[in-house]
């Protein structure tokens, strides 16, 4: 696979994200008081997220300009392409290990991420639990 | 089964640290050579309950987990005012010094896990001779910080949610959810700075580079086991430490994290089984040793 490929791949996949979260109604459960735009996905194209109430509302790779945000975690397409094997190698298993090995960053305002850190790594963990789906 | 009593049992003791009486929590099983479990930071002696509940090792094995003040059913002292709990490397050293003498245990094994294996390393540094063997887990020297510690303890994050969401990346995904889930709640109910005050240890006041090449194995064997999943404390980072220590026995533990005695106490089992034969067999030549 080539990196073009894998990019593509990995933005395919974080597509499908919104429809994972809906089928995931405990998880929509606990974000129930999370409002918040953020940045999610490849370090090079990271998606513009919308959640209200825990569930996403919009969920677009193309922005309009100058739109707001309040922090982004982004992560290289290596590092999405492990976190969702479904048994991720050492290292390659958490949002903050990725953050710690220099594959992913956190960046901007953090508060509502660590309120809702459970909720963020289960969020993008959704892709390894539904792995079927996704490749359907 | 319905109506089973584990043989574990839990009493207090009244422990002079520092010239103040503290009320200790601890429970134990078994009888034999004195084990002292220390829990990890921000967590209780729960983390043990299936060590404790070994049978196997309960046979030659008097195991002993106790809740370090401020953790679990050991409160604060009562001459605390409130101010913030801070967690010193003198103080931990003094705590489980003064728990031992207290209870009157004759050379024990220590065995800690994160903040408990890094003391263990003090121990072996300045009292190993008080020991009969100690074990680290998940143990070095220094680690380097992933996140800030000032997210666990204000008034606009919650801090239950907050310390275990961080800690639950260094479970490994191999982990019965169960028991997973277990390891969690211990730290969705501690005490409000607790985990942070905890983590001054082992931040800021435990750096023990350059120390531990001190330690003499010869006086006081020291094993070191780590899992292969613990980003916190990864298994390079023991290595690290161990490779300045001579005699130093280390372990990298397949399929486990940072809490392998409680995430998958199983699996933990099959590692730590050796090495409590091991201690078994070189304090009792005579008699039989542990089978794993």
């Amino acid at each position: 696979m080539t990196q073009a490929s894998d990019s593509s791949a990995i933005i395919q996949t974080f597509s499908k994200i919104p429809a994972l979260l809906d089928a995931t109604p405990a998880l929509v459960t606990r974000g129930r008081f999370l409002d918040c735009d953020c940045r999610l996905g490849p370090i090079d194209q990271p998606f513009f997220v919308s959640i209200r109430a825990g569930r996403i509302v919009e969920f677009t790779a193309t922005p309009a300009l100058m739109r707001s945000w309040r922090f982004s975690y982004r992560a290289t397409p290596k590092a999405w392409h492990e976190y969702w094997q479904p048994m991720p190698k050492a290292g390659f298993h958490d949002l903050l290990a990725l953050t710690k090995r220099g594959e992913a960053v956190v960046e901007g305002e953090l508060h509502p991420f660590m309120t809702h850190l459970q909720y963020f790594k289960d969020l993008l963990a959704l892709p390894r639990l539904h792995a079927s789906q996704v490749a359907a | 089964m319905n109506g089973q009593i584990e043989s574990i049992v839990g009493r207090y003791v009244h422990v002079d640290i520092g010239g103040e009486l503290h009320r200790i929590y601890f429970e134990e099983n078994g009888a034999g050579i004195p084990l002292v479990c220390l829990h990890t930071a921000g967590s209780d002696g729960r983390q043990w309950r299936h060590l404790l509940a070994d049978a196997e090792f309960a046979k030659h094995f008097r195991i002993i987990a106790f809740d370090m003040p401020w953790h679990g059913k050991s409160n604060p002292p009562a001459s605390w005012n409130g101010d913030e709990y801070q967690l010193t490397t003198a103080r931990y050293t003094a705590t489980i010094r003064a728990f031992c003498k207290a209870m009157k245990l004759d050379k024990p094994v220590v065995m800690g896990c994160s903040i408990g294996g890094r003391i263990v390393l003090n121990l072996a540094i300045d009292h190993a001779a008080e020991f009969r063997a100690l074990i680290g887990l998940e143990a070095a020297d220094f680690q380097q910080p992933w996140y800030d510690t000032t997210w666990l303890n204000r008034p606009d994050v919650h801090g239950g949610e907050v310390c275990a969401a961080l800690v639950s990346g260094l479970v490994a995904p191999q982990s019965p959810k169960a028991t997973r889930d277990e390891t969690l709640w211990a730290y969705k109910q501690g005490g409000p700075g607790v985990f942070k005050g905890d983590l001054y240890f082992y931040r800021v006041d435990g750096d023990l580079r350059g120390k531990v090449e001190t330690i003499d194995t010869s006086i006081c064997p020291l094993y070191l086991l780590t899992g292969e999943y613990d980003f916190s404390c990864t298994p390079e980072d023991t290595r690290r430490t161990a490779a300045s220590i001579p005699g130093a026995c280390v372990t990298v533990m397949e399929k486990l994290g940072h809490f392998p005695m409680s995430e998958n106490p199983a699996q933990f089992r099959r590692y730590i089984a050796p090495v409590l034969a091991e201690i078994a067999k070189a304090q009792a030549p005579a008699k039989q040793g542990v089978h794993a």
